[in-house]
Order: C-alpha cells, then structure tokens, then sequence
C-alpha cells in the first residue's frame, strides 16, 4: 500500500507549492514505497507543538538520559564489574600495591589510564544528576499548571515511575566502582534489608550471596544497572513520548489558544531545531561540567574497606531525603513477641518514601474523585488559580527540601558553623511544622494573587498617579489592562463545590456512595471554598461602567503634561515628551 | 486563522466560559530578519559562525586528546589535569556551539509562524468503541471462557502457579542465614572470629600488630581486628572485618561508669573494647572524641558514649554498641577473651530469638 | 603557555628528569652523615639545647599570656561548677604548645568550645621559650625533628612509594572518619568538628596525632609508631601536591557538594537556556513584501 507523497506535500501549506518532487520528496518515495510511513508522518511532520520555557525541562531529563546511554557504553569497554581480589598496579600511585576488587580496579585504570576515561565518567555521574533533577523539576512544572489532568493522569504515573527507577538506576550505578564510599551505602542498604519484618536476614543473604559483602553484589548491580533498569526506563519513556504525541501538548491560555486547539511551531522545522539545539546544549553542559568539576574521585575514598570510612559519607543527592530522615529519627525500636522491629530503620526507608511515591502517583486521582471533574484539561492553569493543589506540591515539597537537608546535616554543621545536635532537633520539629507553615502560607498566597487578579480585572491596574479631587481627597488612578492580559486571566475554569446532597433520589434516600460523597463534599470545600472565582461577563461589564464613569470625572485632566501614566511601562512612549509641547 | 469557534466533531472537548470573548491570534509581525536582507545575512553568518567554531573545537579536542599526558606523569594545567580539562572544555564547547547555532537558526531565519492544529477527544469515537467492545464480547463468548467453569478455574490456576517456579528459582541466590553461622570459623550473624579458639588478640588495623596494654597511653584510640584476619584473602576477608572491626580507646579507669559485662570487668587498666560497626544500619564509627568519650557516626550521627557501656545519648540508633570483653595474655598484649556475647551491627527481626 | 606545565612539580623521582635523581641522590649522600644522629625515633629538636634562660623567659611569656586560664604554674584553673577553666598543662610536653600556639589556637580568644586556627600570636623564638617552659614542668612528649616526621631522603622511589600507600591506608581507617577522605574536615557532636588537615605543616600535624589536642584522640607512639604516623603525613604531603586530575574539587566534601552543583550550575544553567530558546526574538514593524508564499495561511494538518 504505497502512499502518493502528494499527500505529505498537501498537508504541508507552505511546501505546498513545489511541484517538483525535491530530493528529501525522492528519499521519502523510496522509503514509503517500502514502509508505508506516509499515512502516520503527514500529521506528525508539521505536529503542533506550543513554545514556552517550561515545556523544554522534560528535555532536560530526556537528553541527560540519551547522555547517559552514550557515556555509559564507552564506560563498559573498560569496566569489570568483578569483586575478584586483585592488586591495583596501574598509574596512581598512592593506591599502587594495594589489594582490591577487580571494578575498583578497573575503576581507577578508566580514570588514570585511558585517555578521557575520567571525563566519560564525571560525564556519566553529572549527567546522572541532571537526569534525575531534570525529572524532578519537569514533575513540579507539570504538577503547578495542571498539566496531570484527564487525559494525561497516566502520563504522570508513568513519570512518577521514571522518577523511582531513575533513582534505583542511579544507587546501583554509584555503586559499581566498589570504592570506599559507595561500599558505605551499600552496607547501609544491607542494614536496610535487615530491618525488614520477617524475611530481612533472607534477603540480605539472597541479595550478597550470603553475608555482606560477599562477592555477588557488584556484578549483580552491574546487570541491573546496565541492562534491566535501563530496558524499563528506555520503554516507559517511550510510552511517555507516545501519550505526549497522542495526546498533544497543553498550552497556556491566550489570544487564539483554547481548549481545542493547540498553537505553536510545527515539528518540522523549528521544533526538531529547538529540541535537537537543546541536545547539543545539554550534551556540551554535562561534558563542561565533566571537565572541569571533580565527581566521585574515588582514588582518594580508595577502595571498599568494611573497617573504614569517611566523614562526609552521603549518598548522591536523590537518595539524600531518605537519608536525612535516617539522620533525624529518634531511636525507635521495639521487640513484640521476641521479634525485632527497627521503626529506625523502617520508618525512614521502608515506609515513608514509599508512601511519598504511592501518594505521588495518586494525587490525579485523588482530585479527579474529589472534583467529579470528568472534562479533559488542556488549558494550563496558573499555580495561583490552584491554591490548594500549589499548596499540596509545595507542602510536598518542603518535606522533601527539610529531609534533603537533614540528610547534608553534617556539612550544613561545618559550613555554618552550628551545633550538628542542634541541627537535628530542629529538623525533627521542622519536618512536620514545615509542610505544614508552607501549605497555609502558599494557599493564602495564592488566594491573594487571585484577589489581585480580579482586582486588576474589574478596577484596571494601578498607574501610580495620585489624583486630588476637588474635594481635597486623594485617589490613585486605576486604568483597565489590555483586553489580552483580561482574557488569559479570564480563560479557566470556574472551580465548583461539590454539594453532598445532590444525589438524594425522590425517597429521599442517599443515594449509593452517600457517605463518601459527605467526605468528598468536605474535601471539596476545602479545597476550593476559599478560592477567588473570575468574574462574569456581567460583572465586568458593570466594572466596566463604573470605571467609565470615573474616568468621565477625572477626564478634565487628560492630555495634561506630564501626568505620568504615559511611563508607568504599560504604553509605548515614544511619542511622549516629558513636558507638554502644547 | 484564530480560531474559536470549534467545528462539530470537536464538540466534546468542553470549552472554558469565558466572560471575555477570545480575542483570537494576533496576526503575524514579522522578525528583522525576514524582512530585512542585511539583518538576514548577519543572522546567516552568526549560525555559520558557530558551526565553524564548533569544528574548530572539535579539532582541538582531538589534538588534546593525542598532546596531554596522563597515567604516571600527568601534564597540568592551573593545577589541574590538562586532559580532563581540555577534553572536558573542547568537547563541551564543541557540542555547545552547534546547540546554540542550531537555535539561533531556528530563532532568526527559520519560517516562525505559528500554526494551529486541532485537538482531538482521547477517547475514539463512539462507533469504534462500541464496535471493539462488542468484537471482545463476541471473543470471549465463543472461547466459552465463561462458560466453562472449570477449563477457566484450572486454567488460572495453572498460570498462578507459574509465578512459583520464578520466586523459587531465585532461592540459590544465597545460602540461608542459618547455613553460614558456625561458631569454630566466625561466620554467620552471631559469630565473628574473636571467638575463634580461645583468646584472640586484638591487632592494629592495616599494619596488624598486637598491642601492648601499657603501651597506650590515656585519650588513645586505636581501631583494631582480631588475629588471624589477615591469614583471610578476598571475600573472606572483608566479611570478617564487617563484623570483626573495633574500636580500642584507653581513659582513666575511674571515668568508666559503667561496662556491658555485669560482674565482670572487661576492660584493662582503663582500655575498653566496642564494636567499629553502628548499631542503626552498620557504617565503621570511630570519630571519638577523648574529653567527652563519646563516638560519632559519619553516616547518622548516632553518638555512644564509651565510658558509660556505649549507650546510645543522640541520634537514630536504637542499641549500644556492643563490648569485648577484654584480657591481657601472658606477653603483655590485649586479647579478646570471649566473642561478642550479642550480634554486631545493624538490628534484624530474628535478632533476640 | 606558562600555566601549562608538565611534570608538575611532583615529589616522586621518577616522574622528573634524570637530572633531578642525580640532584636527589647527591643531597641524600651529602645530608645522611650529617642528620644520621637525629634518625632515631622521638629525637628532639632542642639541638640547639634548651638553656634555663629559655626556661625564664618562657615562664615570663607563660605569666603573661596563659597562666589566667592555665594557672601560674600550669596546673590549670577549675571553674566554680568544677569544670576546666584551663587544663592543666603539667604533663602535656612541648609539642603540644608547639602545636596550639604554632597554629594560633592558643591563646584563645575567649574561652569556647573548640580553639580555632587563627593567626599566629608569638614568634618561632617565642613559642621555643614557652614550649621549653611547659616542657620542664612534668613529662610529655617534645617537639619531633623532621626527620621523624618527613620521609628520609635516601628512600628509593619503590620505598617512597610503598610509605605514601601504606600511609594512605592508615590515614584512611584512623583519619578519614573525622577528617574526610580528603583531608576537608567534619563535623563532630554539639558544634565540635574536626578542622581541615590541608595546608597545615607536617610538623604541626605530627605534633597533633601524638597530643591528641583538644577533643582528639592521641596516637601516641604506643599506638601508632613514628613510622607510620610519618607515613600517613607523607601520603597527605603527596595527594596534596597531586593536580586535581579531574578538575576543581568542589571543596572535597562529597556528594552534598556535588548535588548542590548539579542543581544550581547544572539544571540552573539549562533552565536559563530554555527560557532564551522559547523566548520571542524582536520583532520589526516592517511589513513583507506581499510576493511571498505561504505568508497568509496558518493553517493546521487537519483544518
């Protein structure tokens, strides 16, 4: 089934003009003859994508990761992800003599006898960063405008998951050179085993291959690293890149952007140049970083000793929030019934990010069961007009930021000069007065950037211009924003509480899910309730007179010299003298 | 071509009320470059430019690659090493350079006008999923999965049990924990080779000679292994030292409040022995401090105070480190008298059975 | 092409010229008769014989600037509660005045927790008189000679460089849990921290492992011998003198650094990179010439 190229050209308004088949059309027939790629590529050549700055901090994550995968490969030609005993004989000599594993070995000769071995490696380790920060921060853009709501509510658990993989991804890879530091996380990942209920010792003698450190574990973490997490992250990638073609991109609200269309720069070209200009860049930041910032030297931690360690011993900065929450719980611990539960140990890692995950995943979920919302969403919303949901990621956030902290005490400690003791207690209290100061703060924040906004819609931004009325009072002037700047305001959803009652049938018995629906009414109510709705179009067209009729009063005094609201930064000023010619 | 007004087939995909009418798209103001020749040339030479100087780069990267040295006799440049660095900078620069041409392409001389494409319901149309709800009614149907209680019952429980085979296959990962405990060789969770064959001296770490007891001196601290650790090689070896390291410390006899052995003493004119491996997750502690006798983990901060049987006085870990009891042989020199009388590290369900 | 420069200026003899072994080896010949005498373990430096008018004159500098926290006599002052004012300084020798006021931690500036390096009060003469005086006041250990604390010259580079690893190897069980892996420093319990090893002398640092000053523990030499106390200060001199093969350290603190770098350079950077891709370029108020195609239409794929 050969598809006539004709019809890509057709699609294609502005291509449409060359009659001729052009060389790309001649490449293209021959494929298509054989691949019958026309059908699905007419669409997706000219794609819509819109522009905005925070649409392109997903691509941060995905071109780290595409660095990852080349330097990762240059890495395996040389590593030897072996714990066989072997005496380093290569070219840094304070380590020259010594016993050590075959990776941490082979570690060291990547970094000091390969020519870029220890660029490709700081490359690998800094790219491993930015991937992860780079997810991280595309969650939070994607959590703060809405972008998570029907239909996308897969999407975002596909990315919550990436963002868990990409952290074990990460441990297990930090863990290959078998140095002294990262032998210290993984002991710590051994206690952790441990202190799993009932079949901890198991899986700590499964995982080492009997006791700790045995000799399994580095080569074990290799094939997860390099083949098993990777296969994983490189499908749901793939399937997050599928939904986000299918489903298109969301926009921000605006002059020609609604609901149902989407507005921006074809695919084919400044889409395909943005994004692959953005490889290059991202590409050349992680090989600059990789250059010129030390990361991971593991010749001077040396390699694994299980008697030795370092001052300073933390985990890469992902896995630093489960970290400091190890740091800051008490020593809990309790025997029932002659068995050992470490709520130390359990707390921390056990059940706390996994719950922060599970909770992660659901919040799509949770909104759409509390708003009934069953629309689809593609209209972005400002974080001020979600005041609850801002409040709840930010909230989230602060958690995180507090155990992320916690888990750098000591460093904080040196550097700031503080009592590392003190440091702990006041992270104890902050972690549960911190979520919560920041989820009252940002909501009523919002609330008030919503106050504004609406005060800006109905009485016009403020000019600055203090007027003196015959009267002797003083006003200052307000003046109507652009009719633009009114409609993105204007153009989102009116939120709704939902109402308890409303689905008592003519017996006037509740109908099935009463009782939930009570909760859902609550919940509903606290989340919106207290939220600014936009105005009608009635009430702005009463503003609207009223604002005439102002303006009437004070019109006498137009035209004036020099009355200043030519330079408050809303009118172009370039016919403006500062002193009147008339 | 602004468009509100949305045609039929789109008609699901609810639009926002809006009390301000959509102003539609501004119509199109065109950049410096598409309208005036010279700024085109200009813009054309800046993305040429950048390409150039990415080869350029490229090039150095490769001559640096082949000029600087590393391995026994790195060159140096500021400081630091010049390989690193300058592949590190020309790659990056190389790579930069055609990032930002490529952008600056799209930027200035790239068609930039926007285009409007509609949106789509997800859901596919009402026909399509009737249509493919029914064809997978009809499948089921005629397979008789219904039908057939007991084909489907057995069946599910055929491919249950599959997942046994998964989970037991797994089981030669590792021996059980109770496979490797033997007390003669120090091995498994409750033993450690300071109870192998009687008194085990106690050794410094990594030079491995015994010390004599009147050779420390008060505010010493000394991390040690037991004997015959470094007669083990490869794994053999760091398992041991997993749960054999400890730490030494020598203060005044009368600053000890208090020590783990009850009626005996197990410490020697002042010198007391504790576990090196943390009680919370099992890192090597020894950041002591000699006024305070207190030990810090790097890892959490658990702090023990050593002269007072190493309870636990901050931090996450729940236990006390625990003691070696401690003798001197007939040379002079500290010995372990008997094994830990409880297990090392980190704490696990089983661990007061 | 100043900066760039190769062989560094490294201490081993085989990553120089040959000419250097020569020089090396002439100067080990020259020096080995003349410090064979100083060899033996623990020697002192007081060569130049501390005489009682050192003794007088440190006494008069002690008078002055440490008896009010350590007692006229060094016996140290209680406060009321009974807690050390001053400790008392009968028995800690000259090497640990060497160190305290050689580093500038004594005098303190106000009694503290933790004396910090500082600038240095009293001059090298000065503190000889002081150390001299605290030393005649009980026992303790003295000041070491360089050559307990340096590596000997007549080493060959395979013993040179055996020492440097075996240091490295002590350093690293006895000295990396407090001082960090890179010598950075760390953080010790209520506000204490152990202080960065980098640009401190040898002899300060061989001064301070056999005192064991302030919180420290000592590794006297019951405990570590003079060998391998000077191995591990040869293993710090020679990563100290290393290029940073990989680049900038970031301080030599560990991942918290490298994190705080990731997202701030790192994710900083590029996220100031996305904000210039998807920011609008200026814009003319010049119209097109109307010949050109495919200016009118903004159509969609599908419209």
């Amino acid at each position: 089934m050969s598809i006539d190229t004709s019809k890509v050209a057709e699609s294609n308004t502005t291509a449409a003009t060359a009659k001729k088949p052009t060389k790309a059309g001649a490449v293209a027939t021959w494929a298509d003859d054989r691949l019958g790629l026309g059908t699905s590529m007419k669409k997706q050549l000219r794609k819509v994508f819109p522009d905005h700055w925070s649409f392109m901090l997903g691509e941060i994550a995905l071109w780290s990761f595409v660095v990852l995968l080349l330097t990762g490969v240059f890495l395996t030609l040389w590593f030897d992800p072996s714990m066989a005993e072997s005496e380093y004989q290569g070219a840094y000599d304070p380590l020259r003599g010594r016993e050590m594993s075959q990776a941490m070995v082979s570690a060291v000769e990547l970094s000091f006898d390969v020519r870029g071995g220890l660029l490709m490696r700081q490359m690998h380790h800094w790219a491993a960063h930015i991937f992860i920060a780079g997810m991280m921060i595309h969650m939070m853009r994607v959590f703060f405008t809405g972008a998570y709501r029907k239909p996308r509510e897969l999407n975002w658990v596909i990315g919550c998951l990436l963002l868990l993989l990409g952290s074990l991804e990460g441990f297990t890879g930090y863990s290959l050179p078998d140095d002294l530091l990262s032998g210290t996380g993984v002991r710590a990942a051994d206690g952790f085993l441990k202190a799993t209920p009932v079949v901890g010792t198991y899986m700590s003698f499964f995982l080492f291959g009997g006791e700790f450190p045995g000799d399994a574990i580095i080569p074990r973490l290799y094939i997860i690293h390099v083949l098993l997490i990777p296969g994983l992250l490189l499908g749901l990638i793939a399937a997050h890149m599928l939904l986000l073609v299918y489903h298109k991109h969301t926009q921000w609200p605006g002059p020609g952007r609604t609901q149902q269309n989407v507005v921006g720069y074809p695919m084919l070209p400044v889409y395909a140049a943005k994004a692959g200009g953005f490889f290059f860049i991202v590409f050349g930041v992680v090989a600059l970083l990789g250059g010129l910032f030390t990361i991971n030297p593991v010749w001077k931690f040396g390699p694994y000793d299980p008697t030795k360690v370092t001052a300073g011993s933390q985990p890469d900065w992902y896995m630093g929030w489960p970290d400091g929450l190890l740091r800051i719980i008490p020593g809990w611990e309790s025997v029932i019934g002659g068995f050992t539960l470490s709520w130390n140990v359990m707390i921390p890692i056990l059940i706390v990010p996994p719950l922060m995950l599970t909770i992660l995943i659901l919040l799509p979920f949770l909104e759409s069961w509390i708003t009934k919302d069953n629309r689809e969403h593609h209209l972005l919303e400002r974080p001020r007009n979600r005041p609850t949901q801002t409040a709840i990621m930010v909230s989230l956030m602060t958690f995180y930021g507090i155990a992320w902290a916690a888990g750098g005490n000591d460093i904080i400690a040196i550097k700031l000069h503080l009592s590392i003791n003190q440091i702990t207690y006041f992270f104890r209290v902050m972690i549960f007065l911190g979520p919560l100061i920041a989820f009252i703060i940002t909501r009523r924040w919002c609330i008030s950037l919503q106050r504004h906004d609406e005060e800006k819609l109905l009485h016009g931004y403020e000019t600055g211009i203090i007027m003196r009325s015959p009267e002797g009072g003083y006003s200052e002037r307000h003046l109507p924003i652009s009719n633009d700047a009114a409609y993105k305001i204007t153009a989102r959803p009116r939120d709704e509480v939902f109402v308890a009652n409303g689905r008592i049938d003519e017996n006037g018995v509740a109908a099935p899910g009463g009782k939930l629906d009570g909760l859902r009414g609550k919940l509903s109510a606290l989340m919106f309730a207290d939220n600014v709705q936009k105005p009608t179009a009635e009430e702005l067209e009463a503003a609207r007179h009223h604002a005439e009729h102002e303006h009437q009063l004070t019109a006498a005094l137009d035209g004036h010299s020099a009355d200043g609201h030519q330079f408050d930064g809303h009118h172009s000023v370039d016919d403006e003298t500062l002193r009147g010619s008339h | 071509m602004s468009d509100t007004q949305h045609p039929d087939s789109h008609g699901s995909l609810e639009p926002v009320e809006e009390p301000i009418p959509n102003p539609g798209l501004h119509t199109h103001t065109w950049r410096p470059t598409d309208v005036d020749d010279h700024a085109r040339r200009r813009a054309e030479r800046q993305v040429s430019m950048l390409f150039g100087l990415s080869a350029l780069c490229t090039v150095a990267f490769v001559v640096s690659y082949f000029t600087f040295k590393i391995g026994d006799n790195w060159d140096t440049f500021a400081g630091l090493g010049a390989s690193t660095v300058f592949l590190g900078v020309f790659l990056g620069l190389a790579l930069l350079f055609i990032g930002f041409g490529i952008i600056q392409w799209a930027r200035k001389l790239m068609g930039d006008q926007e285009i409007v494409e509609m949106r789509h319901l997800a859901a596919s149309s009402a026909e399509d999923r009737t249509a493919t709800v029914e064809a997978l009614e009809l499948g089921i149907d005629e397979s008789g999965f219904k039908k057939y209680k007991m084909v489907r019952r057995s069946l599910l429980m055929a491919v249950g049990l599959l997942g046994a085979p998964a989970v037991v296959m797994l089981r030669d990962l590792g021996p059980l924990p109770q496979q490797v405990e033997n007390a003669s060789k120090g091995t498994g969770l409750n033993h450690t080779l300071w109870g192998v064959g009687g008194t085990v001296r106690v050794l410094r770490d990594v030079v491995g000679t015994p010390i004599r007891a009147s050779d420390l001196q008060i505010g010493d601290l000394v991390n040690a292994v037991p004997d015959g650790i470094f007669q083990l090689h490869g794994t053999a070896l760091q398992e041991a030292k997993a749960k054999g390291a400890v730490i030494v410390v020598k203060m005044s006899p009368d600053e000890i409040v208090s020590q783990q052995g009850g009626d005996e003493d197990w410490s020697v004119n002042g010198i007391v022995v504790y576990s090196k491996i943390c009680s919370h997750v099992g890192c090597p502690i020894s950041l002591y401090e000699r006024t305070t006798h207190h030990v810090l983990c790097p890892c959490h901060q658990s702090t023990f105070d050593l002269a007072d049987s190493a309870k636990v006085v901050f931090g996450p870990a729940a236990r006390h480190l625990p003691q070696l009891p401690l003798g001197v042989d007939e040379e002079g020199f500290l010995v372990a008298t008997k094994d830990f009388q409880e297990p090392v590290g980190p704490s696990y369900w089983e661990r007061d059975r | 092409m100043r900066l760039l420069n190769r062989s560094a200026g490294r201490l081993s003899r085989h990553r120089r010229g040959p000419l250097a072994g020569l020089v090396v080896l002439l100067l080990g010949l020259l020096l080995t008769g003349g410090i064979y005498s100083m060899f033996s373990p623990g020697a002192r430096a007081d060569e130049t014989a501390t005489t009682a008018e050192d003794i007088a004159a440190g006494r008069e500098l002690f008078l002055v600037g440490c008896a009010f926290c350590h007692g006229q006599n060094g016996e140290g002052v209680l406060t009321k509660r009974g807690t050390q004012y001053g400790p008392a300084l009968t028995d800690v020798g000259a090497a640990s005045v060497d160190f305290q006021v050689g580093t500038g931690r004594m005098p303190m500036a106000q009694p503290g927790q933790q004396a910090v390096r500082k600038a240095v009060v009293y001059t090298d003469e000065e503190i000889r008189q002081l150390s001299a005086f605290v030393d005649s006041l009980g026992t303790g250990p003295g000041i070491p000679d360089a050559s307990v604390y340096e590596l000997p010259s007549d080493f060959t580079d395979e013993e040179r460089q055996e020492a440097i690893t075996r240091g490295g190897q002590i350093f690293l069980t006895n000295c990396t849990a407090c001082h960090n892996f890179d010598g950075s420093g760390g953080a010790m319990p209520r506000g204490g921290f152990a202080p960065t090893l980098r640009g401190v002398e040898a002899k300060h640092i061989y001064e301070a492992l056999l005192t064991g000053p302030q919180s420290m523990p000592s590794f006297s030499d019951g405990n570590l011998t003079p060998e391998e106390k000077r191995d591990v200060i040869a293993y710090l001199k020679e990563t100290e003198a290393d290029p940073g093969y990989s680049g900038f350290s970031l301080g030599g603190l560990g991942p918290v650094a490298e994190g705080v770098f990731a997202w701030f350079l790192g994710i900083g950077g590029l996220v100031a990179v996305a904000i210039w891709i998807a920011g609008h370029t200026t814009r003319s108020t010049k119209k097109k010439p109307a010949v050109s195609s495919g200016s009118t239409s903004t159509t969609g794929a599908d419209a």
